[in-house]
């Protein structure tokens, strides 16, 4: 009975893979085809005209370098927030706790749009223009508490005793920041920057209301595709999707080879405890 | 170089509950002392009072003569070693060991060979490199030792540090540190639950019941002579006795019971409701005839075997269930269950105290 | 907050206040407060802000009711107002999508913590994660290509007989947001299978092991043991998915029929192509209050906390 349960799971499983990869596959194999509209049907032969086009669209590098800068912003500011933001809730309790907590995660729950808006009309009131600079803080209001669930989850994992033994032993607040409660969070902040980096990437509702006039490679994708799409816009889709491909599958290779190195050294810890019984 | 601490009337209130109480004690320089007490009577909270963790309500704490209040943890000549040790799972093991000098700007070379000098002190040549999770438990035991060494602590504090090991391991590690402690000089205040490793491994003995510190002596005489109930009970066992002293005259009194008058040593507290008598099994002794005095009429109701002495219980008319133990050398024979015998002691080796000191008392 | 100077001293526990500080008020309290304050301002040009006519009034939430039209539910003919309609349709297909999102995700959320060899999870779990990476917008632009009139959808159905002519799968079948759905479904599926394999994983494999023993069959086990288990994560899943449904702006964008209207749209118009930011404020914060009562509700019947919905 388990064995056709099995079977049924397995080929649910596929099935979902092949629904999410599917469409990926589809846009990515449009980019291809010599055809004006993006499609793989008809196929009308194998051309690299799409990518070619794309390096010489001037408005697309121009978005391109705008993503990146807002995102490395919203990494530089986002994370040292979150940061300090999970260290203050780790360390209170109570009611005030409470109340903390709902005013940090309220904004993941809040639509990008309201974000994006508020966000225009409060620095318009202080007479700040919109632009990229906006959508900037817009998107830290709630990627930073993306970061700061990623940072709370790994401090529940300190011992905080490692701070004592630190402090104990003569080093300063700011020495044991930086030598014990940093290098322990090291794994969540790597993992909260690329969280707000993508994100960043991602976003298009807070940047749609806070850009001004300028452009970010999804407001341009939106653009485009409301606008008379060319298969450019499959050859960008493409190489963004390849790029994710590369990132993901380095970072799968660091984690596994981290993770068989620290079961080794268990494994003598545990040889070592073993050879002491005799 | 190592430093006398004094605790003079130290308190600590955490909210309304008191966690010490009044603590006075002179920790002479070069001493190992213990503090000896049941889970939760405040043992850590003066640990950490003398760190620096923890100001202390009222009282001053000295170290070196020096008064400490305002300290801060990393001001203070003290090195911890935590119950649960704290070593620094990110750091190899001489970076661990080093961490205190690190912080002090002390160069990499020579932090590198002082923690080489100091694994071969511990007895861990070699392991400079390693990751703490590649080591075993008893291995770091000595890294925390070194580790706290390494800043050259005129006072090392030790909460527990033996409590996560297993019995013989435990047994090793305690001789291992007290030639540590003698090697080195430095100060050493070890925090305990377990009697067995305060009597062993200390020179004086603090031994502690809810917050309050309730005898200091050299651990013969906290076995021996017990201030009061709660000491007598903690580091050993006893048969008690319930009754009211009789004619108290030159520290020795009578002490009248359910089960006839005994005359024994008068503790210099004992006075009041409260008061009771205290015998140890190995100075009860067992006999076919009744003894002149402070002898009770027993029926042998369990003899078991504990390998070195032979327990040997007996009901008193009462019912009272009374304990005696006899050496296993084969100089005497063993009871039968039921048989009709007398228990014993000498007037010399019981006494009549009071019970524990308490808050407030 | 004791606790914190000890730990860390008073100047680096005055750098983490001033940055958290910095973070709630400056960029999550202080606009929303705005936009509150805004909403029940008049549109004006320049000149007359702070002027005679700038006073507070409810007249942008009364746009809300403006302009009744005639909407076919179910056979019935009802007069409601045109927003009204598409912040009904929002909510409901919203709510439509976070269902199908429950049904398609929870048997391999618990294949996934249950069933599939460890060995093999990690792997799996990667796959899973990589269409996250791949931006909503191209998300949606995929099943914009799948889904044109010549697209490859209708040729295959077309080519194996199952279809006799092409379908404008995007004008709708069904309803007029089919596209819509399914765009939201595809682009958020994730977001609800992720917080469910996560609840369902914390489950001892003993409890449904004992279940099993005491003679429940297959579906019992889940109804009795199981499910109720997975419920914080399946409550975070339902929030997560409703909220980014409602609120997306993309896939209905990109996806429309010629008759659907998704709420986050009509905000848009106010916002970018009327230029009237004060209505567009009233209308954002309809959408807080929404976004408040769907969490309450969910907080209420998953009998949850926020912080079980928020990990
Ligand atoms: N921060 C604190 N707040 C409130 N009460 C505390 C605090 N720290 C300790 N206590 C209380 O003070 C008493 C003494 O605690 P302490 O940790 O000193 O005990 P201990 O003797 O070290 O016990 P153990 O052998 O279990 O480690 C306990 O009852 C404990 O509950
Ligand atoms: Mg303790």
């Amino acid at each position: 009975m388990h064995k056709t349960r099995n079977i049924l799971f397995n080929v649910y499983m596929g099935a979902f893979l092949l629904y999410l990869f599917a469409p990926l596959a589809i846009m990515g194999g449009a980019a291809f085809n010599d055809n004006k509209l993006p499609s793989v049907y008809p196929w009308k032969g194998f051309t690299w005209r799409w990518f070619a086009d794309l390096m010489n669209d001037q408005v697309m590098w121009t978005s391109f370098r705008n993503t990146i800068l807002v995102a490395l912003a919203v990494v530089v500011i986002a994370v040292p927030i979150g940061t300090a933001a999970a260290i203050l809730i780790n360390s209170i309790t109570g009611r005030v706790r409470a109340v903390l907590y709902g005013v940090m995660v309220a904004p993941i729950l809040m639509p990008g749009a309201v974000i994006g808006i508020s966000t225009l009309l409060f620095w318009n009131q202080v007479s700040v223009p919109s632009g990229l600079h906006l959508s900037v803080l817009g998107q830290v209001s709630y990627i930073a508490a993306f970061v700061m669930l990623l940072v709370l989850a790994r401090l529940q994992s300190f011992d905080p005793a490692l701070e004592e033994a630190a402090l104990d032993l003569g080093a300063s607040h700011g020495q044991v920041l930086r030598r014990i409660l940093l290098p322990h969070l090291t794994p969540a902040l790597a993992a909260g920057g690329a969280i707000a980096f993508f994100q960043s990437i991602e976003n298009f509702n807070v940047t749609l209301f806070t850009r001004g006039t300028s452009n970010t490679l999804t407001v341009y994708v939106f653009s485009k595709v409301r606008s008379g799409i060319t298969p450019t816009i499959n050859a960008l889709a493409l190489m963004l999707i390849v790029m994710t491909l590369v990132a993901a599958t380095w970072y799968e290779i660091g984690r596994r080879r981290r993770a068989r190195v620290e079961a080794a050294r268990e494994a003598e810890g545990r040889r070592a405890a073993a050879a002491e019984e005799m | 170089m190592s430093a006398g601490i004094d605790l003079e009337n130290v308190c600590c209130d955490f909210g309304s509950f008191r966690a010490v109480d009044n603590a006075n004690v002179a920790i002479r320089p070069g001493e190992f002392f213990s503090f000896l007490g049941p889970s939760g009577c405040g043992k850590t909270t003066i640990l950490r009072m003398i760190s620096g963790f923890i100001e202390p309500t009222q009282g001053t704490i000295r170290i070196g003569g020096k008064d400490v209040a305002g300290l801060r943890p990393n001001q203070r000549p003290t090195a911890l070693i935590f119950q649960n040790l704290a070593l620094f799972p990110l750091m190899p093991i001489w970076e661990n060991i080093t961490f205190g000098l690190e912080v002090r700007g002390v160069d990499k070379a020579t932090r590198r060979r002082k923690a080489d000098e100091l694994l071969k002190l511990v007895d861990l040549p070699g392991a400079a490199d390693k990751m703490v999770s590649q080591l075993s438990g008893g291995q770091k035991q000595r890294v925390a030792i070194a580790r706290a060494l390494a800043v050259e602590p005129a006072v090392m504090l030790l909460d527990e540090p033996l409590s996560a090991l297993d019995l013989k391991l435990r047994q090793h590690m305690r001789a291992e540190l007290r030639a540590i402690q003698k090697r080195t000089g430095v100060t050493f205040i070890y925090i305990t639950h377990d009697q067995g490793e305060a009597l062993a491994m200390s020179d004086r003995v603090g031994v502690m019941s809810q917050g309050r510190i309730q005898q200091i002596a050299d651990p013969r005489d906290i076995y021996n002579n017990p201030v009061n109930g709660f000491v007598a009970s903690f580091v050993g066992e006893n048969n008690v006795f319930t009754g009211t002293v009789q004619n108290p005259a030159g520290g020795v009194a009578a002490f009248e019971t359910a089960l006839g008058t005994f005359r024994a040593r008068l503790g210099e507290q004992a006075r009041g409701p409260g008061v009771k008598l205290y015998v140890r099994p190995e100075h009860t002794l067992l006999s076919d005839a009744a003894a002149p005095e402070n002898s009770v009429p027993v029926t042998i109701s369990e003899v078991s075997f504990e390998g070195a002495f032979i327990s040997v219980m007996g009901n008193a008319p009462n019912g009272q269930l009374l304990t005696a133990e006899i050496r296993n050398d084969g100089s005497a024979t063993v009871p039968a269950i039921g048989a009709a015998m007398h228990m014993s002691f000498d007037p010399a080796r019981a006494a009549i105290l009071p019970d524990a000191a308490v808050s407030g008392g | 907050m004791q606790d914190m100077l000890r730990r860390y001293g008073s100047s680096l526990t005055g750098a983490f206040v001033a940055l958290v500080a910095f973070w709630l008020l400056v960029l999550v309290i202080l606009p929303n407060l705005t936009l509150f304050e805004q909403s029940f301002r008049p549109y004006l040009p320049v000149v007359d802000v702070g002027g005679p006519k700038d006073t507070y009034s409810f007249n942008n939430y009364a746009k809300f009711l403006n302009n009744p039209v005639v909407w076919n539910l179910f056979g019935f003919e009802v007069t409601v107002p045109v927003h009204l309609k598409t912040f009904l349709s929002t909510v409901f297909f919203s709510g439509v999508v976070t269902f199908i999102t429950f049904l398609l995700s929870y048997p391999l959320a618990y294949y996934l913590a249950k069933v599939v060899e460890p060995r093999s999870l990690p792997t799996l779990i990667l796959l899973l994660f990589i269409p996250l990476w791949v931006s909503e917008a191209l998300r949606a632009f995929a099943w914009y290509i799948i889904l044109t009139f010549n697209g490859p959808l209708n040729a295959v159905l077309v080519g194996i007989g199952l279809l006799d002519k092409p379908v404008r799968w995007q004008n709708g079948v069904l309803t007029a947001y089919d596209a819509i759905v399914i765009g939201l479904v595809y682009t958020y599926v994730l977001f609800m299978l992720f917080p469910i394999y996560g609840s369902v994983q914390s489950l001892d494999r003993n409890q449904i092991e004992a279940s099993e023993d005491l003679g429940a069959k297959w579906w019992q086990t889940h109804w009795r043991v199981i499910l109720p288990h997975a419920k914080p994560g399946i409550a975070s899943g339902c929030v997560m998915v409703f909220m980014l449904s409602a609120g997306s702006l993309l896939v209905p964008s990109v996806l429309p029929s010629t008759s659907s209207n998704w709420f986050t749209q009509t905000i848009q118009q106010w916002m970018l192509e009327s230029q009237d930011w004060n209505t567009g404020a009233a209308y954002s914060f309809l959408y807080i209050l929404l976004c408040t009562v769907v969490v309450a509700l969910v907080m209420w019947l998953f009998k949850v906390k926020l912080s079980d919905i928020a990990k």
